[in-house]
């Protein structure tokens, strides 16, 4: 325990944990995550892990349970096929709803039991420091006169950062190679290295080689700038990072980070989960995280997150249609 | 000379009772799952991490770390004595180490084995000491053009070094790439091959395929020759141990060379497996008497064993100082760093020195404990051997089947294996190597992604692979592997004249 008041939160948790549930788990929670390990998911995951093993917000064990294969749909169908189990809870991402389209899984998250949402991801568009453009102008312009075409690298394709890929192309008219790799981690390597010009990694995924002075934060895809003042560079914080449209490219998006049940489970046991979570949003170790990897703190749950997952769903239909991404 | 110094402090941190005891405790539970075929090192690690979390990261890393070194040394223990690799690394080490067991020098080719291992594992932690900060930077030289240069290199070794005759290999490899490309391709987004099925989705994976394969081919082959499981009590004693280490010596240019392999391939990173391989291809080649290998010779336990810790230990520079797992160990280990707190990469070398230099000084002492308890344990799984045939085959079934079982928590796998088992057996009816297909299993997508990810950044012309001076050498050298019987004749012809 890093402070006395981590501590005090620590053991005030404990003692609201001890109420009796209509329900609770009889045997260990498996955190599904439908991504590889190490991924932004894995580590939130892991994260919710410790918060609620080391608050004893839960009687039984919790366990990580990375089902990342065929980019996340084994994880989606692991997840439907387990109708009425509630010792299964997914980590869900804006995969749910790109994954149906693009490649046609036989997958729709309104067969789950949403619980509800923990966070907003953010992405931002990140160059080598090496190379000489240090505005998001100065970027595009050469990127637009390029050629060979400046290799744009990514996560997977046809899913969130290859949709910002060609977001970025249609507004500005400048071209990139798309080259999808297997996780965020590798495309922040391969930036590193100099083998991609920029890649939209999500902050979390970037931090420590942007720590390290290996990688230049252009601009960030949201409405507004992220909220965390303090410095995590030399020079800058999140905060310090313009957005994109401040820098003239009017692109924004966001990702979910949410909690899903399968389906057919009881209304007790999707009680029970909604409670733990909201507990978790509360421990130390949630804002921590939130704060270190630059999520945006949301949770919202019930008529409130139906709404949204209905909104953000509709929403990127429509990009990935614009794109050109949903399978015939 | 800061190494040294920094080495020092590392040991220091090291030197508690409670660190000791957690490190024989991870020592003796990784030898464990290590025997268990695919309940390998990182299904251990990832029961095990959860265990971890009350405790600061210092005694988690070397607990975790020793529990991997206990793996790689116990995958060796079901090679040699079983014929199934308890890790896909070992698959290698079957090829000499079981029949040297059948000739009854089991107790011989375990000594090489976990000998060699701590050789291997020796001169990477060396490397990773004293060459750390330099070496980073090294991989972050690998694009595209690179990787796949590197895969090609470890196909085309396999295709002109192997021993079989070519069209053989060719036909396995190629059934190998083929099964490799089943389920989700990354470069595209689609799925490929899987009919609709959802079981399908994730694709074949490689262990499941290997204790299929060589697990239960081997238990039909027996059967079917009404033989008892073959093989001899294998109770080390001190004379063994000193008949083989005095023999060593001898071997010096295959250890060093699979080290140098190991190593290489473990930072770049290749992996444990195509390390393994290779090393063991090298040596063949290199020997005056390549036909002996295959038969019970000890240098082919030496090259692949060594190859093997080589890049098992060399993988975990990578993941410390740039955050990409070299294997899945190495990943499962990654996720463990992150929920102590620690964020991998460049800066963690600067900013959580007791953690680092306790890690690297924990190698070295976990790797010489380790070499003890496995000599001095073996005595006890190798009494298995003297159960009858008819009780230890169930038993190796149904510990395979949990294996396959216990890699994706799916039935469908079981099925699965027990399909590899007969398609085992029937290649080794009809003479075709198993080793090509379990190879292009692992590396086929990775070298299928790297290729085409190559191909969109150059936007389709192949000259990217003479582009720089080390994507160049490589990619030759590859080719000239490829062709290596048809130049050697060319060679041998010319001197003639």
């Amino acid at each position: 325990m890093r402070n006395p008041i981590a501590v005090l939160a620590a053991a005030s948790l404990s003692l609201l944990a001890a109420p009796s549930y209509a329900w609770e788990p009889t045997k260990p929670v498996e955190i599904v995550v439908a991504a590889g390990a190490g991924g932004a998911s894995d580590q939130m995951a892991r994260m919710m892990q410790a918060a609620i093993q080391k608050n004893n917000l839960m009687k039984q064990p919790i366990v990580v349970s990375l089902k990342g294969g065929a980019s996340g749909a084994e994880g989606l169908m692991y997840m439907k096929t387990s109708p009425g189990d509630a010792n299964k809870v997914l980590i869900a991402y804006s995969l749910i709803y790109m994954l149906p389209l693009s490649a046609k899984i036989p997958f729709n998250w309104r067969e789950l039991t949403p619980i509800s949402v923990m966070a907003l991801d953010e992405f931002v568009l990140w160059d080598n420091t090496t190379l000489p453009y240090k505005t998001t102008k100065e970027f595009i312009d050469a990127a637009k006169k390029a050629d060979p075409m400046f290799k744009m690298g990514g996560t997977g394709s046809k899913r969130e950062d290859h949709v910002l890929t060609v977001f970025i192309e249609k507004k500005t008219g400048a071209k990139f190679a798309y080259l999808p790799y297997k996780s965020g981690g590798e495309a922040a390597t391969q930036l590193v290295g100099n083998h991609t010009a920029s890649n939209v990694n999500n902050p979390s995924e970037n931090l420590e080689v942007w720590r390290a002075g290996q990688v230049r934060a252009l601009c960030v895809f949201s409405k507004e700038r992220m909220q965390y003042k303090t410095k995590v560079t030399e020079t800058m914080s999140w905060n310090d990072i313009p957005t994109c449209k401040e820098q003239g490219l009017d692109v924004s998006y966001q990702m979910l980070r949410a909690m899903f049940l399968p389906g057919g489970v009881k209304p007790e046991e999707a009680a029970f989960y909604t409670d733990l979570f909201k507990k978790v949003t509360q421990t130390a170790e949630y804002k921590d995280y939130m704060e270190k990897q630059a999520l945006k703190p949301v949770f919202l749950t019930g008529k409130d997150m139906l709404k949204f997952l209905e909104e953000d769903d509709a929403l990127n239909k429509s990009l990935m249609t614009e794109a050109g991404f949903v399978a015939q | 000379m800061e190494a040294f110094h920094l080495l020092l402090y590392g040991f220091s941190v090291l030197m508690t009772w409670k660190i000791l005891a957690l490190m024989m405790v991870g020592l003796t539970l990784g030898i464990f799952v290590g025997v268990l075929p695919g309940l390998g090192g990182p299904n251990g690690v990832a029961i095990l991490l959860p265990l971890t979390f009350t405790m600061d990261p210092t005694s988690a890393i070397v607990m975790l770390s020793c529990i991997y070194w206990g793996a790689l040394f116990g995958g060796a223990i079901t090679s040699i004595l079983f014929n199934i690799p308890g890790e896909a690394w070992s698959v290698a080490t079957t090829f000499d180490g079981y029949p040297m067991a059948q000739q009854g020098r089991a107790a011989e080719a375990l000594t090489a084995a976990f000998t060699s291992s701590f050789i291997g594992s020796l001169v990477a932690v060396l490397l990773i000491t004293f060459l750390a900060p330099s070496i980073a930077s090294f991989a972050l030289k690998f694009g595209p053009p690179e990787f796949f240069a590197v895969y090609l290199l470890t196909f085309c070794s396999f295709v002109g070094l192997g021993r079989e005759e070519k069209h053989k290999t060719l036909i396995s490899m190629a059934l190998g790439l083929l099964v490799a490309g089943i389920g989700m391709d990354t470069v595209s987004g689609q799925l490929r091959m899987t009919f609709g099925s959802t079981e399908l989705l994730r694709g074949v994976n490689f262990l499941v395929a290997v204790i299929g394969l060589f697990g239960i081919s081997e238990i039909l082959l027996t059967m079917e020759e009404r033989l008892a499981l073959r093989g001899h009590a294998a109770k080390i004693s001190l004379r063994v141990v000193l008949k083989v280490w005095r023999e060593m010596p001898r071997y010096w240019a295959t250890l060093l060379r699979s080290s140098f392999i190991g190593c290489w391939l473990g930072i770049t990173p290749g992996g444990a497996i195509a390390a393994s391989f290779m090393g063991y291809n090298i040596a063949k080649r290199m020997s005056k008497d390549p036909d002996s290998f295959g038969k019970g010779r000890i240098e082919g336990v030496f090259a692949p064993e060594t190859a093997a810790h080589a890049s098992g230990t060399s993988a975990l520079l990578p993941m410390l100082a740039l955050g990409i797992p070299g294997s899945g160990t190495a990943a499962i280990l990654l996720g463990g760093l992150m929920v102590w707190g620690l964020n991998p990469g460049p800066l963690l070398f600067v900013e959580h020195k007791e953690f680092v230099w306790g890690l690297i000084a924990s190698m070295y002492l976990g790797n010489v404990v380790g070499l003890v308890l496995v000599l001095t344990t073996v005595p006890i799984f190798a009494s298995v051997l003297r159960v009858p045939f008819a009780a230890i085959a169930p038993m190796i079934v149904v510990s395979c089947a949990i294996g396959a079982f216990a890699i994706q928590n799916a039935m469908f796998d079981i099925w699965l294996m027990m399909l590899f088992g007969v398609l085992g057996y029937v290649f080794k009816k009809i003479g075709i190597p198993m080793a090509p297909l379990t190879l292009a299993l692992v590396l086929g997508s990775r070298a299928e992604d790297s290729f085409r990810l190559s191909m969109i950044g150059s936007a389709g012309d192949m000259r990217v692979f003479w582009s720089n001076g080390l994507v160049g050498s490589i990619t030759t050298l590859a080719l000239v592997l490829l062709f290596w019987p048809l130049i050697a004749r060319a060679l041998a012809a010319m001197r003639k004249r």
